[in-house]
């Protein structure tokens, strides 16, 4: 399958993913945001094995996911293209173009997972341009949306292993998530989208989040 | 040229089925024999182009060579971002194709006219940029994008009146062609004003001046070469572009002649100098209006060669009295 998050700004994120897995040594995460790094804040494919497509600028990765997901059939190629998305990136008018071109192409092997924290980069996604009835404005272009906690891996499991969720529609797996989940200060905090926990807040916050596990 | 590019990509399409054409929504009565003939290497992608450019990346990261299609501006400036971070930045075999360069659509309005495009692709890194200047240059054009790996723009004007003949040389991406010798002065030319620099030269000719005309039909990566020669071989530079003189063509020449130290005797651009072009008029009126015709570019020469004490050098000329005004 192929993987484009195309909310590039958590980058961090799918390089600790991809050093686990072994894509690149761990120890080059040390490196993320230094002077000379490849591992730039948002996500980057140059230098750094396993990156599908770079990102960064919103409303780009939906496209290019339609366009591997329509280059999959046209080979006949059994892989899916999954593309993560922010619900604040769905203000950009593209994602909505890419949305109309994967359901009249009817391109079940698309699968867009929504994370819907409902928080953007100023104030509440809601406060800014509203996007409710969401799960309907995707059925309306012609996806079959799939609600899930997005903080439960089995739950999350379950839907991307129904896919396509209905033969010949694209998928929204629309995720509800807590931005900040799992630390009690950072919760639903916008402050904590630009902010990076050092000291005692570094040290809190990973307490937090291992006696979680 | 449209029709040269075209006729050349189906032939493309039957030889390589990975050659895709993607186009916006565009191309009435020109596209629906190559969309018949191969229905698997054929999208429409509607009114939206942003998705057209990221659609075609991915078809182009799953090994497909895919041409985007649309008129002016909308498949450049409506998706610059796209054409920048998703085609540019991962070497993406995406052919951006603009119907439509300069005032070829004229009477439309400035929405159509593409006057600042060779400008902002240039400047892009990871692209190639090539504006042909006729349909023999149009057609072996989209041959040469096809086999060059990574982006590329090509702009496309109207049919040309000159073509070139079978022993004008080859086409190379990168390689300028001389299509006229002279060694009074050198016009350089982007596009299919090439036509326009043809005739001045004719007239120029008349009147015991001979130019050399020169075809740079890519702006990226720039034939630097051919430009060395004509500061050496020739009496002077002038850039012809039916584009803004703001970054296109002649802001090119003048880079590489100022970094190299080697200049030319004299320097002229002719192009776009009057902002918006919001004047109504068919191409070779609006040619006229904006003071790069063949009798402008003739002017232009005419006052390098002999003074420019006249006052007809180009930046005189900004805007003409459209006709209309002038029999008031």
């Amino acid at each position: 399958d192929r993987f484009i998050l195309s909310k590039g700004h958590a980058g961090a994120g799918i390089y600790a993913a991809l050093a686990e897995r072994g894509f690149f040594p761990i120890g080059k995460l040390d490196t993320h945001y230094a002077n000379g790094s490849d591992l730039s804040g948002h996500v980057s494919h140059r230098g750094i094995p396993g990156v599908e497509l770079s990102t960064g600028s919103l409303g780009h990765g939906l496209s290019v996911g339609a366009g591997l997901a329509y280059g999959a059939r046209l080979g006949d190629a059994a892989w899916r293209t999954v593309v993560l998305m922010g619900d604040g990136e769905c203000d950009e008018g593209s994602v909505w173009e890419a949305a109309l071109f994967a359901s009249h192409h009817r391109l079940d092997n698309l699968v867009a997972i929504v994370d819907h924290n409902k928080l953007q980069s100023l104030t509440t996604v809601e406060s800014t341009l509203g996007l409710e009835p969401f799960a309907d404005k995707w059925r309306a272009f012609g996806w079959e949306v799939v609600d899930v906690d997005g903080h439960d891996h089995e739950a999350l499991d379950a839907a991307f292993c129904r896919v396509p969720s209905r033969p010949g529609y694209p998928t929204c797996v629309l995720a509800h998530t807590v931005k900040g989940k799992g630390v009690s200060f950072m919760e639903g905090s916008v402050l904590w989208h630009y902010r990076t926990a050092c000291g005692e807040e570094y040290a809190a916050a990973l307490r937090e989040l291992e006696a979680d596990r | 040229m449209r029709e040269a590019f075209v006729r050349t990509l189906t032939s493309l399409a039957e030889e390589d089925a990975r050659v895709v054409l993607v186009t916006g929504d565009v191309g009435f009565g020109v596209l629906a024999d190559y969309a018949r003939r191969f229905p698997r290497q054929f999208l429409n992608a509607g009114i939206s182009e942003q998705n057209m450019t990221g659609v075609a990346t991915g078809l182009a990261l799953t090994g497909r060579v895919v041409y985007t299609y649309s008129i002016g501006n909308f498949p450049t400036l409506r998706c610059l971002e796209q054409i920048r971070n998703d085609a540019c930045y991962h070497r993406a075999n995406v052919k951006v194709v603009a119907v439509g360069g300069g005032f070829s659509y004229g009477a439309l309005g400035i929405s159509h006219h593409a006057t600042e495009d060779l400008a902002i692709m240039r400047s892009l890194p990871d692209i190639t940029v090539v504006a042909p200047g006729d349909c023999w240059e149009a057609e072996h054009a989209t041959r040469a994008i096809h086999a060059h790996s990574g982006a590329c723009y090509l702009r496309l004007d109207r049919a040309s009146i000159y073509d070139a003949q079978p022993d004008d040389g080859e086409f190379r991406i990168g390689r300028a062609r001389i299509v006229r010798e002279g060694r009074d002065i050198t016009l350089i030319c982007a596009g299919g004003i090439l036509d326009e620099a043809r005739i001045a030269a004719d007239a120029l000719a008349v009147e015991g001046i001979q130019c050399r005309v020169v075809s740079m039909h890519t702006l990226k990566p720039l034939d630097s070469a051919a430009i060395f020669a004509a500061c050496a071989e020739t009496g002077g530079i002038v850039t012809v572009e039916e584009h803004t003189v703001v970054g296109g063509l002649g802001s090119a020449v003048a880079e590489v002649c100022l970094e190299s130290g080697l200049l030319p005797r004299c320097f002229k651009r002719v192009g776009l100098r009057a902002g918006f072009s919001s004047i109504v008029g068919d191409q070779s009126y609006l040619r006229h209006c904006y003071g790069m015709d063949a009798d402008a570019i003739a002017t232009t020469v005419r006052a390098l060669i002999y003074g420019a004490a006249d006052g007809a050098l180009g930046v005189a000329a900004a805007v003409r009295e459209p006709q209309a005004q002038r029999t008031r």
